[in-house]
């Protein structure tokens, strides 16, 4: 049986009738009308419970939570820069581990969280992010994906989806917009050979807390890609980040799996896919797409659902999804 | 009982932190560092160090795991030079103002292009606004003891500030010299455990590192500031602690023969010693020649400066940079003099001379070309580069 199977074995989740009353993320913080990403952060922080030490990127959770004199943050919390939230982490986990064993402390069941947004995980912080998954410290990294910079104005980043208008990828006469397909972060996360790996989104509360807790749980170090809809950014309705966190599994864009020791297990299958224009429509950043843009679009996300699903051996051990 | 031990001074520095009983080393290899780390990791891996060694993938992450061990309340050290400086170095100004009281090595090193591995203080001068105490060690025995001091300083809850050790990349780093390593207890007794006046402690949470809007931002500057310039007394006490408790006593400036000496020349790190070589010959010859090394760099020791060069006609400042002003300007350290000498209404004949950058060595007769140039007219414009072809 593999690190995070033994350490899983007993595991008893959460469910609507046993939610955690703990928020470690005070309300009356900063974050835009209708943030995804701050309600998918306020969910983590559920499951994580109180002793728990979080490092943070730069990003916007950083500066929506902390301006000085407040500060939203019930648990120790600390911000250093943008591209280090997975140094920063190897560094605590590091003096607790010496501390514990040296008699200076006596914590030895605090959990330790790095997160950032995709920006700050998948392209100026991955190679912090790798060196502290392949030293395998104990901790989770948690990246909250909004698919571009938003904190700095909605800039494309490796997270931004193949055909999204954003401030440095503007659909034009001679741009389709993102020109690039999104870089496979859980994959390269998994390569690592780390012990827990999941996807999770804010529109399925129960599973993300789930997952949350189960990385806190595993030893070793656990890697937690999680969508996070940015009606800022993506230019939708801020009553509509939940809805499009949902279409994105529904429609196949964004797949829930976990993978437990290297074996890919799938979440939720998506039995009757919507088409990716449900999930595109209202959102402008996706406005400008043709027929056959969409259509290109749609073969590609139809290859990468196989693909995971083959993973996850054939069609996958998920449940079936209920609305 | 201290022992005296023939020892390379790399090896001899990673003792001296193990001395300290570090919690936390972060380091990532970089020559002329590496003597240092790999022993430390050996210790480690012995059983004599009781540490976590996290090898980390790049000096920007040996930084940041410093940052983060430190906030945890972890006695923190790491080494570094040259590129690698230059790498973390967004993450020492952090370090800085989030008050972090980690010690690092630093076994200078040009910075590139060329790549250079040798010696110079490209990267000491890198990391001179960075926020950090520096101090620069010209011997061995300075090495050790200073890494001790280090900690002292840095810990004490009237600083809290980083402190860098700095000592000559090769020249000093790879020499054997006999060092009398200082004995456990005795550095026990010197330096208490580290007590955190804050740390990541879920009994007791707080927030590090918060956004700071402009109305809060240029206060936070002003405390910082006034961090380092409380830290002189905290420095200057620290020393005379550990020499009542050594027997070997450090101040800010050193000075030989400097009391009635027409000229000066004024040197940081293992040269000092190829100086004071050249003061005696020079001296021999009937030359009132002096010199005035300066040990502590941030803060800046302004009052024991001037008072080493008051009596002086001519000063021979030594850099070990290039600063690349256009020429109007001298190097980093005779500015810093200059601007001295200008608000104690002093006018000595200045000559700044950029030496040994990169490892070229510096001979007792290039301190006699400098101090014989003083006497016969002094260097034409701001510095004069030796030792270079033209």
């Amino acid at each position: 049986m593999g690190i995070a199977s033994e350490a899983l074995k007993n595991f008893k989740g959460f469910n609507l009738k046993n939610m955690p009353e703990v928020e470690p993320l005070s309300p009356g913080h900063r974050a835009c009308q209708g943030c995804g990403e701050v309600l998918a952060l306020r969910l983590a922080m559920k499951a994580l419970g109180e002793n728990v030490i979080m490092c943070s990127a730069t990003g916007c959770m950083e500066i929506i939570t902390s301006p000085f004199p407040q500060t939203a943050w019930k648990v120790p919390w600390i911000h250093v820069a943008f591209e280090n939230a997975a140094a920063v982490a190897s560094g605590v986990e590091g003096a607790y581990k010496a501390m514990n064993r040296k008699g200076k402390i006596n914590s030895p069941d605090t959990v330790f969280v790095g997160y950032g947004g995709d920006g700050a995980t998948m392209d100026i912080g991955i190679q912090a992010l790798s060196g502290a998954l392949e030293r395998g410290h104990n901790f989770v990294y948690m990246c909250f994906d909004n698919e571009a910079y938003m904190n700095t104005g909605i800039q494309r980043s490796s997270g931004t989806p193949f055909g999204a208008g954003t401030t440095t990828s503007p659909p034009g006469k001679k741009s389709i917009g993102q020109s690039t397909w999104k870089k496979n972060l859980p994959a390269i996360a998994v390569a690592h050979n780390i012990p827990y790996v999941a996807t999770a989104s804010p529109a399925f509360p129960v599973d993300l807390m789930n997952k949350v807790k189960k990385a806190a749980m595993v030893p070793g170090p656990a890697y937690l890609h999680i969508y996070s809809p940015c009606p800022t950014g993506w230019r939708c309705g801020i009553d509509e980040s939940v809805q499009m966190a949902r279409l994105a599994v529904q429609s196949k864009v964004f797949p829930l799996y976990e993978v437990i020791d290297g074996q890919y297990v799938l979440s939720r299958k998506v039995a009757k896919p919507k088409p990716i224009t449900e999930y595109f429509k209202p959102q402008r950043r996706f406005r400008h797409l043709t027929e056959a843009d969409v259509a290109k679009i749609q073969e590609r996300i139809d290859a990468e659902y196989e693909d995971i699903l083959k993973k996850c051996g054939g069609d996958g051990k998920g449940k079936e999804e209920k609305e | 009982m201290a022992k005296r031990i023939g020892v390379e001074v790399s090896i001899a520095a990673a003792e001296a932190v193990g001395l300290c009983d570090v919690d936390v080393v972060a380091a990532y290899p970089i020559t002329p560092q590496t003597h240092i780390v790999e022993h430390l990791s050996e210790m480690v891996a012995d059983g004599h160090l009781d540490a976590e060694f996290i090898p980390v993938e790049s000096e920007h992450s040996a930084m940041s795991c410093c940052i983060g061990s430190s906030a945890a309340g972890a006695r923190t050290f790491t080494s570094t030079c040259s590129q690698g400086y230059a790498l973390m170095s967004e993450i020492c100004y952090i370090a800085a103002s989030m008050r972090l009281p980690i010690v690092m090595a630093v076994a200078n090193r040009a910075l590139s292009a060329p790549i250079n591995i040798w010696n110079d203080h490209a990267d000491l001068m890198y990391a001179r606004d960075a926020g950090w105490i520096q101090t620069i060690a010209e011997n061995g025995q300075e090495v050790v003891d200073l890494l001790v001091h280090a900690f002292k300083v840095a810990e004490d809850h009237r600083v809290m500030l980083p402190v860098q050790v700095n000592l000559d990349g090769f020249t000093l780093s790879h020499m054997i010299e006999p060092i009398l390593m200082p004995d456990a207890a005795e550095v026990k007794s010197f330096l208490p455990p580290y007590k955190a006046p804050l740390r990541l402690d879920p009994k007791n949470p707080v927030s590090f590192g918060v956004v700071g809007m402009p109305d809060v931002y240029t206060e936070a500057r002003k405390a910082q500031d006034e961090a380092m310039k409380n830290s002189k007394p905290v420095i200057v006490e620290a020393w005379k602690e550990f020499g009542d408790k050594f027997g070997r006593y450090y101040k800010p400036v050193e000075t030989y023969k400097s009391e009635d000496a027409e000229t000066i020349i004024v040197t940081m790190g293992s040269i000092s010693e190829t100086a004071a070589s050249a003061v005696d010959d020079l001296r021999s010859k009937g030359k009132k020649v002096g010199l005035v090394r300066i040990r502590l760099f941030r803060p800046f020791p302004g009052d024991e400066i001037i008072a080493a060069i008051k009596g002086a006609k001519s000063l021979v400042i030594i850099d070990r940079v290039v600063n690349f002003n256009g020429g109007a300007l001298p190097g980093p350290v005779a500015i810093e003099i200059k601007s001295l000498l200008f608000d104690n209404g002093l006018t000595p004949k200045v000559g700044n001379f950029l030496a040994g950058l990169g490892g070229r060595d510096v001979t007792m007769e290039n301190f006699e070309d400098m101090v014989e140039k003083m006497a016969n007219g002094g260097v034409a414009g701001a510095y004069e580069i030796i030792n270079v072809r033209e």
